[in-house]
This record gives C-alpha cells, sequence and structure tokens, in this order.
C-alpha cells in the first residue's frame, strides 16, 4: 500500500505514516477551522493498514498544538489504531509534549483515559 | 466621529496595552493573519513558553468560535435600521497587567444565545478535575458537526486559561442578542 508523507503547513501536522516501518507520525500543529477534511484519508489509511498490520505499530504523537476539532480527529485515529490491537499485532503510541508544556501532557493522559493502547509519554526540549 | 477621536482611542489602547484589536468579518484568511501576528508578537515578548502556548491556544478557540458561530443574517437592530451584520465580530488581545486578555464579541439569536448561557454557567461552576471530567465525556460520546466543531471549545478555553469565563449577552432585538466573552490568562 502506499505511504503518506504531507508536509507540514501553518494549520497541519507534517505525516508519515509508513506501512513498511509500521510507523505513524504526527509533527506539528493541527489547527485547522475544520479537521474532518485533513483527517479523513488518514482513517481510510489507518483502516487499510488494519488489514495487515505489522507485528508492532508505533504511533508518534508530536503536536506542539492542537484544537479542539482535532482533538476529536485524534480520538478517531487512536479508536481505529485500538481495533488493530485486538487483532493479535501490537500498537504503541507515544506522546511528545515540550518541558514545562503541561496543557499537551494533559491532553496525553486525557486521551490514556479513554484509549485501550499503551501510552509512553516522552518529554523533550523541543518539538 | 470627530478627528480628535482618533487620540482618544489611541489612549484607550495605550492604557489597556492593545496588542491587536479587530472588527468585522472573521474569514479563514483572517484567522490566519491574526494568528500569524499574534505568534511572533509572542514571540518577542513573552519570555514564557508556557504563556506564549496558553495565549495562543486560547486564542485559536476563540477565534474558531468566531468564525463558526456568528450569526450571518440581515437583522433589524432597535426595529428601525436595517444593518447588515455579516459575521460582524470584535476582538481585542491585550496585556492591561500580569495578564492576557482575549475579549470577543458577535451576534447570536436569543434561543441559542439560551443554550449557550447555560454550557457556560455550568463550565464555571466545575473545579479543575471537574472540567477535565466534562471534556472527556464529551469528547468520547460527541460527534463533530458538519462545521468540524466539537462542542469541546469553551470547556478547553477554560481548562487552559484556569480562569472563570467571563460573559455577557446583550440583548439587541426580540431576536438577537450580542454575547461578549472575556478570558483572562495570567502570566
Amino acid at each position: 500500500m502506499e505511504n503518506i508523507n504531507l508536509e507540514a503547513t501553518p494549520k497541519t501536522p507534517r505525516v508519515t505514516f509508513s506501512f513498511e516501518k509500521g510507523n505513524l507520525e504526527l509533527l506539528g500543529r493541527s489547527i485547522p477551522e475544520n479537521s474532518v477534511e485533513f483527517y479523513e484519508p488518514l482513517n481510510n489509511w489507518i483502516a487499510s493498514y488494519g488489514e495487515s498490520p505489522q507485528e508492532i505499530t508505533t504511533f508518534d504523537v508530536k503536536l506542539e498544538y492542537f484544537n479542539t476539532s482535532s482533538s476529536k480527529c485524534l480520538l478517531d485515529l487512536f479508536k481505529m489504531l485500538e481495533s488493530i490491537n485486538e487483532k493479535g499485532t501490537e500498537v504503541r503510541v507515544n506522546w511528545y509534549f515540550e518541558k514545562d508544556d503541561g496543557d499537551i501532557e494533559e491532553a496525553g493522559e486525557d486521551y490514556q483515559a479513554i484509549v485501550a493502547l499503551p501510552f509512553t509519554m516522552i518529554e523533550v526540549e523541543e518539538i | 466621529m470627530s478627528i480628535n477621536s482618533i487620540y482618544e482611542l489611541y489612549q484607550s489602547m495605550e492604557r489597556n496595552n492593545a496588542i491587536v484589536s479587530f472588527k468585522g468579518l472573521v474569514t479563514a484568511d483572517l484567522l490566519n493573519s491574526v494568528l500569524q501576528i499574534m505568534e511572533s508578537k509572542l514571540d518577542y515578548s513573552e519570555e514564557s513558553t508556557k504563556t506564549r502556548k496558553k495565549v495562543y491556544s486560547v486564542l485559536v478557540e476563540c477565534l474558531q468560535n468566531l468564525y463558526h458561530h456568528s450569526e450571518e443574517e440581515i437583522i433589524k437592530i432597535d426595529g428601525q435600521t436595517e444593518h447588515q451584520i455579516k459575521n460582524a465580530s470584535i476582538l481585542c488581545i491585550s496585556n492591561p497587567a500580569d495578564y492576557y486578555e482575549i475579549k470577543t464579541g458577535n451576534y447570536i439569536t436569543k434561543d441559542k444565545a439560551e443554550e449557550l448561557e447555560g454550557k457556560i454557567s455550568n463550565i464555571n461552576s466545575l473545579g479543575k478535575e471537574e472540567l477535565r471530567e466534562l471534556y472527556i465525556s464529551v469528547l468520547s460520546k460527541g460527534q463533530l458537526s458538519s462545521k468540524g466543531t466539537a462542542g469541546l471549545g469553551l470547556i478547553d478555553i477554560a481548562r487552559k486559561s484556569g480562569n472563570k469565563l467571563e460573559y455577557s449577552f446583550m440583548p439587541i432585538s426580540d431576536k438577537y442578542s450580542f454575547f461578549c466573552l472575556q478570558v483572562k490568562i495570567k502570566q
């Protein structure tokens, strides 16, 4: 299947979804007015990926900002990954946050509370 | 408006330490420009990354609320003059003391105002942990509207600012109110 490689824009993150590596990465900021348009293809990609996922899938979320419209779409991505996790392969989430950015850290904890995937919280100097 | 009022306007903006003020149609382009201006101003003047990020995130939600929820109809004011109020919103960002202040105003129908007032007074009655629970519950149960709104904006603003939402609904006509919102973010 085709990988996804999207450059970052002022309102959307860089997206690197690699089928071979089983690695999905969002990097930057996600603040579009309507995030459905942006996230729908990512959701569809995960749906097809889920038909024959790698042994281990990692989802690296490296967002410095995201708006509430994106937060709902992110949850949908997590839910898609959850269903892959139930099929006997492993899905891991790495949640990055900048040092002192309690809001992004808390947002990661919020997802942890509602998503049945193992989260690793990773503090970095700068995203 | 007399020519001298320019100086009065200047003084008032100076007193409040205004950063960006705007009145008019909130388009996607305007939203981008305001965010870009604010980001560079904050980079220059605000030392704390934490505060910079909070102001920026709260501003994103405030602007997107104006963008999505302002009324776009021709409305009658005072029953006499008809004004075309197409997304007529106001936005003021200032740094009057040891806090940033984001003020927004927009027209809203009275039935929506009632619903919104209930929502805000509920948010204001909640503590930090209860707000988190409300956020998680709306996030996990809610659906995005066709506009892509999640019903989370005001909860998120309250959580990030750490302050109560100050608001008022000014009656304009039998059908419309003007919704004023003021958010303070401590430095």
